[in-house]
């Protein structure tokens, strides 16, 4: 114990020591000498250690240097990209190809980068750091700063000076979107102004904003302004505003419906092509989608560096997987069982277990992380009460095209009139020299193929697992049963109603309840038209 | 002549008849067996496969060291697949068939509710790792998680000092424990003077996928002008889809901060963490903490699972301590029997695994450090905050009616549920 202590105790001199020739030989070369930093290096150095708080100190001593250098520190500092190495005492930035720059001088380093530890942030610092790197980017080249800058500003809420900095700036802003911005943030700071007329007219710039600072600010002055006149035309501008902010939220709604809808529709119209083509309970559908979603995720796996392009090529290849498994459950169980449709309800979902455990055996139990591609993620802003995100927004897209596709290929192919001849009536098509044996099984094919690719899509939306077959098989029956088996139509029109009604009802019955109630609608929809919104016409479908 | 030499034939083979009889039933009695009662696959596995695998690293563990009592440990795994009842008919198979001594398992509150009543009838003993919502003290149960006092009291109490905020989203899954801890929560922000309309309280299903809706609507609520935070009760896969959502919707830790319970460094592996940094989690221990004793189980976990990849979180410190207390317990009783074990663990103190000791107190929960951490892009936590003494858990929450005025003592009171008003137990007491 004395040893011990009688060495740390020599440690620690030495450390002092040590630390007192640098901070005299650090006060040598800085022509402000004092006990803590003023100068750009200093405050750099000073940066990589001391407490949380204590950083929020010294990047305020930064940014009032006014120096073109400290608004990259501090945007690297919030991007998590500021690092330090305690051994070589360096303050470094990384970029975005991982090199490592020493903060100071703009040198690259190109020593050992081993010991360079990135310098903690928490929220607080974090928030802080925004809005100072907000005024200090107002003046930056680029125009996407600029907006976030003014953006920001805008969020925070403006004081004197950052008013009188926007004053000046509003006079050069040639940007129509940086200049509109900047008007509100204006008026939202004029909302305080002693003079009335002032603020009339700033309740008169924010009518048309949809910002929500806007109308918190206006909900604010009009119940608390001293005025009347004010207060009136705050209350008049609340309700236009709210009036638009209510119509865009429909439209936000709608489009989650629609988005919803895609998806079931994907899942769906498989199965209508089995179930209404061929009449044919298959129970394992929910199987064959989590078949397609384990491709992607095994491409991801076999090009780990082609993210983005791994959805392209995992599309036709799950079709094909899928639909390989598609006909082998029609040669080698379905085709035994025609005309018994409980037996083929039984033997498919015995089907489905099976394959539910083979994925279990094969890929373990847990999910498995299927990466989004960069263009997948994000969202288009609209405005600042509507942003459609990308993900959903694609695979709208992606399920009205493979609507459409199936479409063409059952009305112009030859396959496609073979199908439709098969299930119209099969006695008559075979007679005419349509192999039907044949189409059958190309039929399943197709249907399981269509899973397939609707697994690739459900892979960027939820977890790919061994039960994900199962929180889609219920939903894409509902929809075919629905819609009604004669028509592609139908799933689509089905698929969508179903989407919509579930969304616009969440918000008022929660998720778990909107799904009964939805249920609940369906059988009592059922009751009334056994067959579906539009079902098969005909003679031949008489049963 | 004859007949003395066949008796003593016969008196030869009797004994070592009896003797090979004898040894094989020391032999069936050489091992203590002891239960493994986790989810493996469904929508709780990525949570819960992990607490199996820290089992059986403890128990070989403790075989290197010799056993327990001389005898050798044997774990017994089974897999309830995150089907709650089976999760009850999976304990009756251990305790019943294979005699185990002691369970450690559950993870979901509404798995722990379904072992309860075959716990206490068959009288084993379950020893529960995860944080949970309260308002329950078993006398054959040891919650080594966090009771509402220790994990979700302090956060909120964190978010309103030092992230200042002012509205709430509680946002969990739909079973008893989030239900349960947001009656809480509610209770007690409307204690501190929140009003009605700044909460918002939302619940979906087990392994929900479709946010937008959900997660537009706290954009929505949190732009209102005041500081807005999501204190998230959701438990299992739905977290994925959830955060990516909120990473979709430009949601940042800075705007609208979601402080979590049940997401930690193994949730944390399966996602894309990038845009989840500074986003919150509440536990008593975070993998990060500077510690000899959390390195060395850090180290002893990777080589074991043979994955220097793998992380370590809270409920794998719960099963830790709930495991050496126990065998410190039936070490003291001499005996694996149920009762003598349950007389002897309370008062014991294991050091965990941030540098304090915990205790075994008479409520049969014990006493945990309360962390605050920052989700890190690396996927562990920074912790931003942390009490500076261990806190005793209390298993009936002084925010709620019908149970502020309850205690629970299964050493002096001998009830789980004794009402300090009425002085009554309102439940069954111990013999």
């Amino acid at each position: 114990m004395m040893i011990v202590t009688s060495r740390f105790f020599k440690l620690f001199i030495a450390a002092c020591v040590l630390c007192i020739t640098a901070s005299s030989s650090f006060a040598q070369e800085d022509t402000a000498a004092s006990e803590s930093p003023k100068d750009f290096a200093g405050l750099v150095q000073h940066l990589a250690i001391g407490s949380l708080f204590e950083r929020g100190e010294t990047v305020k001593k930064l940014a009032d240097l006014k120096d073109q250098r400290s608004t990259t520190i501090i945007s690297a500092l919030e991007q998590g990209t500021l690092y330090f190495d305690s051994i070589l005492n360096k303050v470094a930035i990384k970029n975005e190809t991982g090199n490592f720059f020493d903060a100071i001088s703009q040198s690259a380093i190109s020593s050992d980068i081993s010991n360079f530890k990135k310098i903690p942030v928490n929220n607080s610092l974090r928030n802080q750091l925004r809005s100072l790197l907000a005024q200090l980017n107002l003046s930056s080249e680029d125009e996407s700063v600029r907006l976030s800058a003014v953006k920001r500003l805008l969020a925070d809420g403006l004081d004197d000076d950052s008013a009188t900095i926007l004053n000046e700036k509003i006079k050069t802003e040639k940007n129509k979107n940086i200049q509109s911005s900047m008007t509100i943030a204006l008026a939202l700071y004029q909302l305080k102004n002693p003079d009335e007329k002032i603020r009339i007219t700033a309740v008169d710039q924010l009518r048309g904003s949809l910002e929500p600072e806007a109308r918190s600010a206006l909900t604010e002055t009009s119940t608390s302004d001293e005025s009347q006149a004010v207060r009136n035309t705050a209350i008049s501008a609340l309700k236009s505003i709210e009036n638009t902010v209510s119509y865009y939220r429909f439209a936000e709604n709608v489009f989650f419906g629609l988005s919803l809808g895609s998806v079931l529709l994907l899942s769906a119209i498989g199965l209508a092509i089995t179930f209404g083509v061929m009449g044919v309970i298959n129970m394992a559908h929910g199987e064959l989608m989590m078949i397609g979603a384990y491709t992607t995720w095994v491409i991801q796996q076999l090009f780990p560096n082609h993210i983005a392009y791994s959805l392209l090529i995992a599309v036709p290849t799950a079709f094909l997987v899928a639909g390989a498994v598609g006909v082998a459950i029609e040669r080698g169980v379905i085709r035994f069982l025609y005309g018994r449709p409980l037996e083929t309800l039984l033997a498919t979902f015995g089907l489905s277990l099976i394959l539910q455990q083979a994925a279990r055996s094969i890929f373990t139990p847990l999910n498995r992380a299927v990466s989004l591609p960069e263009w997948m993620s994000g969202s288009m802003v609209i405005n600042p009460v509507l942003s459609i995100t990308y993900n959903r927004l694609y695979i709208l897209i992606f399920g009205i095209f493979i609507f459409i596709l199936l479409q063409l290929i059952l009305k112009k192919t030859s396959l496609g009139l073979k199908v439709r001849a098969v299930s119209q009536n099969r006695t008559m098509a075979r007679a005419v020299g349509v192999r039907a044996s044949w189409v059958d099984a190309l039929t399943f094919g197709l249907g399981s193929g269509i899973a397939g690719v609707a697994g690739v899509a459900l892979s960027q939306l939820t977890n790919v697992g061994p039960n994900l077959g199962q929180a889609y098989i219920i939903d894409s029956f509902m929809v075919v049963v629905f819609g009604g088996v004669g028509n592609l139509w139908g799933t689509l029109v089905s698929a969508m109603g179903l989407g919509i009604i579930n969304k616009f009802l969440e918000p008022y019955a929660g998720a778990v309840l909107a799904k009964v109630l939805v249920l609940v609608l369906l059988i009592l929809f059922i009751q009334k038209k056994p067959k579906g919104m539009f079902p098969q016409k005909g003679r031949a479908a008489a049963d | 002549m004859k007949l003395k030499l066949v008796a003593k034939h016969v008196g030869a083979l009797g004994i070592a008849a009896g003797l090979t009889i004898a040894s094989f039933s020391a032999q069936a009695a050489d091992t203590i067996k002891v239960g493994v009662l986790h989810s493996l696959s469904g929508t709780m596995a990525i949570s819960e496969t992990t607490l199996k695998d820290t089992v059986l690293m403890l128990i070989d563990e403790q075989n290197k060291k010799g056993g327990l009592l001389g005898k050798k440990l044997e774990p017994v795994v089974v897999d309830p697949a995150s089907n709650w009842p089976l999760f009850a008919e999976k304990t009756r198979e251990l305790l019943e068939k294979d005699k185990v001594a002691a369970i450690f398992g559950c993870w979901t509150s509404v798995s722990r509710k379904s072992v309860l009543p075959v716990v206490e009838e068959l009288n084993g003993i379950l020893f529960y790792p995860v944080q949970y919502e309260g308002e329950e003290s078993s006398r054959n149960v040891f919650y080594t998680g966090a009771a509402p006092n220790q994990q979700a009291i302090p956060a909120v109490d964190y978010l309103m000092k030092e992230g200042k905020v002012k509205r709430w989203v509680l946002a969990g899954t739909d079973y008893v424990y989030p239900r349960t801890t947001n009656k809480i929560l509610e209770a007690y922000l409307k204690s501190k003077g929140v009003k009605q309309e700044d909460i918002m309280i939302n619940y979906t299903p087990f392994g929900h996928s479709d946010w937008q809706n959900i997660v537009a609507d706290i954009k929505r609520f949190g732009s209102a002008g005041k500081k807005t935070a999501v204190v998230s009760t959701i438990n299992g896969d739905a977290n994925v889809p959830f955060y990516r959502e909120l990473a979709n919707q430009k949601i940042s830790a800075a705007d609208i901060p979601v402080v979590a319970f049940s997401v930690g460094e193994e949730e944390l592996s399966g996602l894309d963490t990038k845009p989840l940094v500074g986003h919150l989690a509440a536990w008593n221990y975070f993998m990060s903490v500077d510690n000899p004793a959390n390195k060395e189980f850090i180290a002893k976990w990777k080589a074991f699972i043979k994955n220097p990849k793998r992380v370590t979180n809270d409920p794998m410190e719960a099963t830790y301590i709930g495991f050496n207390m126990w065998v410190k317990a039936v070490q003291k009783a001499g005996t694996t029997d149920s009762n003598k074990v349950i007389d002897a663990i309370v008062g014991l103190e294991q050091p965990n695994l941030t540098g304090g000791v915990s205790k075994m107190l008479p409520n049969h929960h014990i006493t945990k450090p309360v962390l605050i951490g920052e989700i890190q892009e690396d996927g562990q936590f920074l912790t931003v905050s942390s009490t500076p003494n261990l806190v005793p858990g209390d298993a009936w929450s002084d925010y709620l009616e019908g149970s502020k005025d309850l205690e629970s003592d299964w050493v002096t009171l001998k009830c789980g549920n004794y009402n300090t008003k009425t002085k009554k137990c309102l439940g069954a007491a111990a013999k």
